[in-house]
């Protein structure tokens, strides 16, 4: 009987796409998490652990709240991309990224905070700018905390099921993904589906825990 | 030359004291030492030179820039002050090689230049050969001479330099001494030192600032301070000295002198222009000036007997300490002999006598 891969790679072009935008926005939003005091920031601090004590179907219900077909946002990215988000796989991206940038955030910020201040300051001392400090000190020296972080991230939206359900859905060939398409097929009694698509995800599951183990506490220090 | 008038105010915190910083001083040409006790404000001084902390009011001037003016509003960013810092612990960027880390340091000036002035400070600071090498992989005075080295080369106009001497052990000290002489030679660069280290202050400093609980103590070339602080706290605070607490009770211009009274003894000192008998004042003596005498001397002026209450070993003698609170320094041969008899007299002689 032949196993439909669709869904795992579907899973990684998500996981792949949401891990690169949670990296871009959260190395960002950590950093000024991390080094800047400015108003709001217990607020924003909030809003990024949030999802993460949500139950995942019901950070799915306000996503597709917020940008269904009917709402403000939805109606906008209708009229530019010409459909709706929601049902797509896209939407599985969304909400691949409600589900790991949170954790991805919280790790690179204690990544961040974890760099000796003396550096930076050595660093603005020596007459570089801002941008300066940030990508040849900071984020050099935070590195490894990074990328550990981004390693968990890639495992969490490779594994994501309440969200996703809720915004993507679950349409085989379209939007089904590798967590969702355990489910359908242990529903269905597909086993043998079931288990193989199982053992993968495990294989890479582990595979990322040992990577983001390597790269994480060890730390070349001077 | 760099002019500080700054007060910087610090509430009581959860873990930290009511604490006020209040500073007026100029610093001119060569090493000048800031000196104090741990929390006394010596590197929140530093810090506000170099921009990282923002004085409440004051002002900062550098030659005739000004850094701070708290009431035209100025506060020029660190990066643009051209303050080089040593830090306590180098900071050297870990993960750059020592020319990396150089490089980082002149990038204001092309690529061609650039690789030029990184060679002359490698050769300067004799780095050349450990120059690809991370900061981790090198020695203790290497790390140091590359951080003054990276401090230097962007030609600031003021150096910095936060207790750079601290936990090194006796002959890299002696290398960083060595170091700094050469910025004073050839550099010509203005330093502000920060110590709590008093021989460091001899050795290197041509004018000390003394911080006291955020406050100017006292300012001079430190043989000055050394010889005749201007406070008990001051005295305290260098070491030095056996202080007492005395009484006048007599004066005798004529041949220029003075009784004092010291609890329950009278010692004779030197005259004391502007006291009146009766005054409490404070009396100072180098625990190498007192003699110490085995107790069966014949009695004479300022010589009493003291009661021993402890000994130190030190490098080449033994440093008793008496009942009363002072303590004098004995060659380890006369204290050897002397330490089978029953007691110690001490002798306070006249001329190193101070008063404050």
């Amino acid at each position: 009987m032949g196993i439909d891969w669709f869904p795992l790679w579907l899973s990684l072009r998500v996981a792949v796409l949401s891990t690169a935008i949670a990296a871009l926005l959260g190395i960002w939003l950590a950093y000024l998490l991390a080094n800047r005091n400015f108003r709001g920031k217990e607020a924003l601090d909030a809003a990024v652990t949030l999802p993460l004590v949500l139950p995942p179907t019901v950070l799915g219900y306000y996503l597709l709240v917020v940008l269904g077909r009917e709402s403000f946002l939805g109606k906008i990215y209708e009229s530019v991309f010409g459909a709706p988000l929601v049902f797509t796989w896209q939407a599985a991206v969304v909400a691949a990224l409600f589900h790991s940038a949170p954790l991805l955030i919280k790790s690179a910020r204690a990544g961040f905070e974890s760099v000796d201040r003396s550096y930076e300051r050595a660093a603005r001392n020596l007459g570089a700018s801002e941008w300066r400090v940030f990508w040849r000190v900071t984020l050099p020296l935070a590195q490894r905390s990074i990328l550990a972080a981004a390693a968990l991230a890639f495992a969490r939206s490779l594994g994501d099921f309440g969200v996703t359900i809720m915004i993507a859905g679950n349409i085989p060939g379209r939007t089904q993904t590798v967590a969702v398409a355990i489910y359908d097929a242990v529903e269905s009694g597909k086993g043998t589906v079931a288990r193989v698509l199982v053992l993968v995800i495990s294989g890479v599951a582990i595979s990322i825990l040992w990577l983001a183990n390597r790269l994480g506490p060890r730390r070349a220090q001077a | 030359m760099i002019q500080v008038r700054i007060r910087k105010h610090y509430p009581p915190g959860p873990d930290s004291c009511d604490f006020t910083l209040e500073l007026d001083f100029l610093a001119g040409r060569g090493v000048t030492v800031l000196f104090g006790p741990s929390g006394s404000g010596k590197t929140l001084t530093l810090d506000a030179i170099a921009g990282f902390v923002r004085p409440d009011e004051g002002r900062i001037l550098l030659d005739d820039e000004i850094l701070f003016d708290s009431v035209r509003n100025v506060h020029v960013p660190p990066r643009a002050r051209r303050c080089g810092y040593v830090f306590q612990n180098y900071a050297l960027f870990p993960h750059m090689t020592l020319r990396k880390n150089l490089e980082f340091a002149a990038a204001k000036h092309p690529r061609l230049a650039r690789h030029r002035r990184v060679n002359e400070m490698l050769e300067r600071f004799r780095l050349t050969d450990v120059g690809g090498r991370l900061p981790h992989e090198v020695s203790g005075g290497q790390k140091q001479r590359c951080s003054i080295a990276r401090a230097l080369i962007g030609e600031p106009r003021l150096l910095l330099l936060d207790e750079p001497a601290r936990g090194l052990d006796a002959p890299l000290k002696a290398e960083l001494y060595s170091a700094l002489n050469q910025v004073r030679a050839e550099f010509g660069t203005p330093v502000l030192l920060v110590t709590h280290d008093l021989e460091e202050c001899l050795e290197l400093g041509e004018e000390m600032l003394i911080l006291r609980e955020g406050r100017l103590a006292q300012m001079g070339t430190p043989r000055d301070i050394v010889e005749q602080p201007a406070s008990v706290e001051v005295a305290r605070l260098l070491g030095l000295y056996n202080l007492l607490a005395a009484e006048v009770k007599a004066l005798n211009p004529a041949r220029n002198t003075s009784l004092l009274r010291l609890d329950g003894c009278d010692l004779e000192g030197p005259y004391l222009p502007r006291h009146l008998i009766g005054d409490r004042v404070w009396l100072y003596v180098r625990p190498d000036q007192l003699r110490v005498l085995p107790a069966d001397v014949p009695p004479a002026p300022n010589r009493f007997v003291a009661q021993l209450t402890g000994v130190s070993q030190r490098a080449g003698s033994v440093r008793l300490h008496f009942e009363g609170g002072f303590s004098a320094d004995l060659s380890l041969a006369d204290y050897t002999a002397g330490k089978s008899a029953r007691g110690w007299t001490v002798e306070f002689p006249r001329d190193c006598i101070r008063l404050i």
